[in-house]
């Protein structure tokens, strides 16, 4: 076996320098490698929510509406059917909450889905399917013209049971989604 | 030094978790469910597999002296392509494990098994160190969040026992984590005993 190298400045700098040029020259392959795949699973996952929370619809269109990202779903005739927003809130239990909401042309809720939650397993992580149809806080085909608000603050959600704080800060989230819709002017 | 001491060193008689206990932060953080427990297992494996190799290969090469930046760059590299790959082709698995990928850079079994062992040791031992090493910490996490999922969701890998119902959540919170971790130990190390 080679003698080991000795702790000379040079030898440090050498075998320092060599090991983080190949290193960096190994990450920029993988990179380039895995760049497609990532942004076409990350493209995949929104376009999949966009599609969970709209009504039936044909075609798609991509819009900025005060800054905020939002999908707007055409019928077969042309028609605007509904809008699919991404909002979010600081507000949960673990901050940051972030959902696909989205919105028939009146302005009722067509459905959500959670893009990234930081709640609590178990509690507060249950969202994303308490909220949905038929299950015990449905919120789908409700109107947040007058804001969506849990019963304990006189409003008509029924709270996650032991998750309040994420109860409010989802009907935050689809109030703020809502502000976005009205702005985002269905004509 | 035999193929079969390294072998059963990692698995069993110095096995990370019940034994050396390195590397505590993952294993609690990530073993609220069974699959969970057991990705996190296998690509600390890979890394530990990788870097155990680069660095036993490089040892002549590398003066003492800078021997810890050297080896936190090459187990940084190896960590950064599984993070890459893994968010590429397992976007979901991704997001669950997230935060705990890139903290393998700071596992102390990975440090560890290259200090310890493969720096000292020729590149085939080193291989078969980091690869057992890096299943018994897989079988350990896995175990863990068996037993987690079973009492905290009533399921096993998924699959759930008791239809829709919660369990007892405590378990995959934090508090269940170090409660299942000090009683599977305590199990396991009354195990080796009588053995």
């Amino acid at each position: 076996m080679a003698k080991k190298a000795q702790s000379t400045l040079i030898n440090m700098l050498l075998s320092l320098t060599i090991i983080a040029v190949v290193a960096a020259a190994a990450l920029a392959f993988v990179n380039q490698v895995t760049e497609e795949p990532i942004s076409l699973a990350q493209k995949a996952k929104k376009e999949a929510a966009v599609k969970a929370v709209l009504p039936a619809f044909d075609r798609l269109e991509e819009a900025i509406v005060d800054g905020t990202a939002c999908t707007k779903a055409y019928g077969s005739d042309g028609q605007l059917v509904g809008m699919a927003i991404e909002a979010s809130t600081e507000k949960g239990f673990g901050g940051h909450l972030e959902a696909m909401v989205g919105f028939d042309t009146e302005g009722n809720v067509s459905g959500y889905q959670i893009l990234q939650t930081a709640e609590t397993p178990g509690l507060g992580a249950k969202a994303g399917e308490w909220f949905q149809k038929g299950n015990k806080g449905d919120v789908i085909g409700m109107n947040p013209s007058t804001e969506l608000k849990v019963k304990k603050d006189g409003g008509q959600v029924d709270a996650i049971s032991g998750s309040t704080i994420t109860s409010r800060a989802f009907c935050e989230l689809i109030n703020n989604a809502y502000k976005t819709f009205q702005k985002g002017g269905i004509e | 030094m035999k193929a079969s001491d390294i072998i059963k060193n990692g698995l069993i008689k110095e096995n990370p978790t019940w034994v050396l206990v390195l590397g505590m932060c993952p294993t609690l953080a990530t073993t609220t469910s069974a699959v969970n427990g057991m990705m996190m297992g296998l690509a600390t494996t890979f890394v530990l597999v990788m870097s155990n190799i680069v660095i036993s290969l490089l040892k002549s090469l590398i003066p003492d002296k800078v021997r810890i930046p050297a080896f936190i760059v090459v187990i940084a590299t190896f960590v950064t392509i599984v993070q890459m790959v893994m968010q590429g082709y397992m976007p979901d698995m991704y997001e669950t494990l997230g935060l705990f990928i890139p903290l393998i850079v700071v596992n102390c079994i990975v440090l560890g098994r290259a200090e310890a062992f493969a720096s000292k040791n020729n590149v085939w031992h080193s291989l078969l160190d980091g690869l057992f090493m890096g299943l018994g910490f897989t079988w350990a996490l896995t175990l863990i969040g068996l037993v987690r999922e079973l009492l905290g969701a009533g399921a096993i890998f998924g699959h759930s026992l008791i239809g829709g119902n919660d369990g007892m959540l405590l378990f995959i919170l934090a508090p269940g984590g170090f409660l299942v971790l000090g009683y599977l130990m305590a199990l396991v190390k009354r195990m080796q005993k009588k053995s």
